[in-house]
């Protein structure tokens, strides 16, 4: 595609890119299709952006795989939709009417149809029958259908055939020849079944393939390898989507890299495990998401007053208790200010994209032992398991590791005085830290407060003024900390007419927002926080004072950073854009609220009829066995529920029968009513 | 304190501290401490290559009245902290000690689990049958009828036994003390951390302000000591330690029934074989990381 396209009366102008999707049931293999396809566009030196909306199933349920495909790198997964791939019939009339304009259905005609009116303006939809592909060629698995629709996808997609091939050569080898034969030939039968018979349907668009392959990394997977770059030995962890694949990652590794990788019984358990490596004088990680970081809550506090570096990753997940186990949210902000008891140093920080995944670990690892205390990452799901093409030179194995006070022998200043001081008082609040082992620095950390040696202060006669010092020197490294901080800055115009303002892993979504919204017309620039602890108060307000409409975009349902932004600074923003509904920003959601922000038009939280439609789906698969399909979908305001109703007509998903019609609250969004037609 | 020098001999010898236990006179904590002190300097383990961990609770404060390295952690987390500390320096003698409802109940869970990982770690248990710290309420190992704050009209839960849980999840050295037998108590406490995997000792400590059941006398005149009346017995048959762990009533053993010979955690674990975690190099080389960056493509 000549990447020219028309959104609300602006022309965009876009690189090289298409973005294909793979929709179908959890264990059809389209995570596997999706990966190979990353492959063939790794070889080909070209950049891919992958997001997989997934559910909380090993088979059945409903995925959609998405991968942003470019000639240069992107910051997030865009919301373009140009090639559906679908491989059930739920996928078609779920996702085939996001398919944008000269954009194209591929489906399994043997299976499944697609109906011309779920589709946009000059989107083709187009058969691809398996079986008459694959004739006479013996008995194949259903799963090879991926394999064939990759074959046609690839034609569609102007990519050559040849290096997926060798893709999946490399992918079958364990299997032998005949297996990657097989695949291979199906691949071809797809690739020119789709060139003879799919005309006209082929997206204009031409890739210059450098053919230098890149790094492509999750989140989870650049933060593991950061970690052991900057310095790892011990891991533990308790598994809990979507943080599991770092343990994963590391124990395949963890021979090779010498990381001692431990799966402990509960996250109680893995943070003090945690906790005593560090003790001992080794780099140790751990990771979860928010349940298990609830259960970790009193050794974060443990490891302050120990003066023990731990760092602990919560990849966070769609809240509260067990929530939305495969959706993302950046929820969590809140509980890692809030962990544990009392006032003690913490450090929280969190990545703003895959590429700082990596170098978010190896910072972590040094603030933590240099400062001696823990550090909290905040990731999140769409950052943590979605795999993106690094850009080359991003990362090196030769990070800079900094120990801090980590000692072997007794420091001469303390030999000559009144022995080793474990929490001895300085102006930093970083006391020198024994190996343990090491020979004259022998002394007890206790989590009941104590004086400098390491004496507690409390059980039979506390000590007030002891007391105030310690704690003052504790809080001390807060200062200490955020002077190694970069501080945040403003990206984009100085004097733009809108600050977009984020933290975390909405830095890339809210980049294209803003690129957007300047190709709009409108000024906008962008203020992004990866440190939120201690916070860079003054130079966020230097920079807040002189923005114009600020507005502070997040994944959670409270705002819960623009809170914590008002805390730490006084500043209130304009207002918020926040999203809570399981899956992440896409750029246009954020343009078009910020427009409307700037219209001064009101929040509008009424069902769309999109959303009507997906709760009629949620009615159909629980109460009507997935028989029926929404068509067509109207709203009614004169009727006896005291609210505007959406009425969806649901058909019969075979015959296309009407059935009844479904009633759902447009305020509410109660399902009033299913009428049975007889 | 004059000089360092003259500190640590002097603190090395005795494993004496500035600080004094702050137990109730009495206190059968006081003897385990003693025990472990004579144990600890008899097998001239040096005080810095010692490190003690604890839970919280009155025989939690341990750690703090003996001069070794020490860990005087969360309520029920001693062992997890363990765990880490051991598996950073697996060259460090690491001895855990608490009390039964640091142990057997908030910290039940890693009990469990630390035993069926043998790793080398010993841990004391003085189990007084109370909650001493918190005044006076119902522990774990509390016995049924017996009238506590929290259970005025007596203990309707059945107690623990520590001892057959040890010996059926896998731990490969159990044995029960009484603070009131000092000299079978260093003794247990010695093969205990000289036993290479998992070492518990539980140990009768009786609680002389809230627990006026089960007392110095009480146990005096029920327990019998194994070496003594069984000394030909096979401590390595399950069958026989169970039957022993399970022998509370007008007589009760105290001794080791159980010990076992079996790879620890520390010994299968690949990452180890070259030394302790703590003195291994950081990071990776050029080469390997060259390799995991290419790894996904």
């Amino acid at each position: 595609m000549q990447n020219q396209e028309k959104k609300s009366g602006k022309t965009l102008k876009r690189t090289n890119e298409i973005t294909v999707g793979f929709g179908g049931a959890a264990g059809d293999g389209l995570d596997k299709s999706g990966n190979t396809l990353a492959k063939v566009i790794n070889r080909l030196g070209l950049y891919a952006i992958s997001y997989n909306s997934y559910q909380s199933l090993i088979r059945g349920g409903y995925t959609m795989l998405k991968l942003r495909i470019s000639q240069k790198k992107e910051a997030c997964f865009g919301d373009h939709f140009n090639v559906l791939l679908a491989m059930n019939q739920d996928s078609i009339e779920r996702h085939a009417p996001e398919v944008e304009p000269n954009g194209i259905v591929i489906f399994n005609s043997n299976k499944i149809s697609c109906d011309q009116s779920l589709l946009q303006e000059n989107v083709r939809a187009v058969a691809l029958p398996f079986n008459e592909v694959t004739a006479g060629m013996g008995n194949l698995l259903p799963i090879m259908q991926n394999t064939m629709a990759l074959g046609a996808l690839l034609y569609v997609a102007n990519i050559e055939l040849e290096t997926l091939n060798n893709v999946l050569a490399d992918i079958f080898k364990h299997k032998g020849e005949k297996v990657i034969e097989q695949n291979i030939k199906v691949a071809e039968a797809g690739y020119n079944y789709a060139k003879q018979n799919f005309n006209s349907a082929k997206i204009d668009i031409s890739w210059k393939f450098t053919r230098i392959s890149k790094p492509f990394y999750s989140g989870n997977t650049a933060l593991a390898l950061g970690a052991v770059a900057g310095g790892l030995k011990l891991y533990a962890a308790y598994p809990m989507s979507p943080a599991s694949n770092i343990l994963h990652w590391l124990v395949q590794y963890s021979e090779k890299c010498g990381v001692l990788v431990k799966q402990a019984e509960d996250e109680i358990a893995v943070v003090n495990i945690a906790i005593g490596a560090g003790y001992a004088g080794v780099r140790s990680m751990c990771a979860t998401s928010g349940g298990g970081f609830a259960l970790m809550t009193e050794a974060v506090g443990e490891a302050a007053m120990l003066e023990t570096p731990v760092v602990i990753v919560n990849v966070m997940r769609g809240g509260p208790s067990t929530g939305l186990p495969t959706k993302t949210e950046q929820g969590d902000l809140n509980q890692a200010m809030g962990a544990s008891q009392g006032d003690f140093p913490r450090v929280i920080m969190a990545a703003k994209s895959t590429t700082d995944c990596f170098h978010i670990a190896v910072e972590a690892l040094n603030i933590a032992e240099q400062f001696q205390l823990p550090v909290i990452i905040l990731s999140d799901l769409l950052l943590g398991e979605n795999y993106e093409t690094i850009e080359p030179g991003s990362w090196s194995h030769d990070v800079e590791i900094k120990r801090g006070e980590l000692i072997r022998e007794v420091p001469e200043s303390m030999e000559k005085k009144d022995g080793f001081k474990r929490y001895l008082f300085t102006s930093s609040g970083v006391s020198p830290r024994p190996v343990i082992g090491s020979e004259g620095m022998v002394y007890v950390a206790a989590t009941d407060d104590h004086d400098e040696d390491g004496v507690l202060i409390s059980d039979v006669f506390t000590n007030t003024a002891i007391r105030r010092k310690i704690n003052e020197k504790r809080m001390l490294k807060m200062d200490s900390v955020l002077k190694e901080l970069e501080p945040p800055t403003l990206e984009g115009p100085a004097d733009a007419e809108v600050t977009l303002i984020g933290w975390g892993s909405t830095w890339g979504v809210i980049r294209e927002a803003v690129e957007q919204l300047q190709e709009g017309g409108i000024a906008a620039n962008q203020l992004h926080f990866k440190y939120l602890l201690p916070f860079h108060t003054r130079e966020a307000l230097e920079i807040l004072s002189k923005c114009k409409t600020t507005i502070v975009v997040e994944l959670n349902s409270t705002g819960q950073f623009a809170r914590h932004l008002r805390a730490e600074t006084g500043f209130s923003c304009t207002d918020t854009i926040l999203k809570y509904d399981g899956e992440p920003f896409e750029p246009r959601m954020i343009t078009n609220r910020t427009k409307s922000i700037l219209n001064q038009e009101p929040l509008d939280l009424r069902v769309t009829e999109k959303e009507a439609r997906e709760i009629a789906y949620h009615y159909i698969r629980v109460h009507l066995k997935d028989k029926l399909r929404p068509v067509q979908v109207v709203q009614n305001s004169k009727n006896g529920y005291s609210e505007p109703v959406w009425v969806l007509d649901l058909v019969d998903r075979t015959s296309g029968d009407l059935k009844g019609q479904l009633t759902v609250g447009v305020e509410t969004g109660s399902t009033h009513k299913w009428d049975e037609f007889s | 304190m004059s000089t360092m020098d003259s500190t640590l001999e002097k603190e090395s010898k005795t494993r004496e501290v500035v600080v004094d236990p702050d137990w109730c006179a009495g206190c059968g904590d006081f003897g385990v401490l003693r025990s472990l002190k004579k144990a600890t300097i008899d097998k001239e383990l040096k005080p810095h290559q010692m490190l003690l961990i604890s839970g919280i609770g009155c025989s939690s404060n341990l750690v703090g009245f003996i001069y070794a390295y020490g860990v005087h952690s969360l309520h029920g987390r001693a062992l997890p902290v363990a765990t880490g500390a051991k598996l950073a320096n697996h060259n460090l003698k690491v001895v855990i000690t608490g009390g039964d409802g640091d142990g057997y109940g908030i910290g039940i869970g890693h009990f469990i689990h630390a035993m069926r990982r043998n790793l080398d770690l010993t841990y004391i248990v003085m189990d007084n049958e109370i909650y001493g710290l918190t005044t006076g309420q119902a522990s774990p190992t509390t016995a049924e009828g017996h009238k506590t704050k929290t259970t005025p009209r007596g203990n309707v839960e059945m107690p623990i036994n520590p001892l057959a849980l040890a010996i059926s999840t896998g731990a490969t050295f159990v044995a029960r003390g009484f603070a009131g037998q000092p000299a079978q108590l260093t003794s247990l406490i010695e093969q205990g951390i000289a036993h290479k995997g998992f070492a518990l000792i539980d140990v009768f400590s009786p609680c002389v302000t809230y627990n006026k059941i089960n007392t110095y006398s009480w146990f005096k005149e029920r327990v019998y000591k194994l070496e003594d009346e069984e000394p030909d017995a096979d401590i390595t048959d399950f069958s026989y330690a169970m039957t022993k762990a399970m022998e509370f009533g007008s007589r009760i053993p105290i001794g080791l029934m159980y010990k076992i010979e079996k790879p620890t955690y520390e010994d299968t674990e690949p990452v180890l074989l070259n030394g302790p975690l703590v003195d291994q190099p950081l990071g990776i080389k050029k080469e390997l990381f060259d390799e995991l960056l290419t790894a996904t493509t």
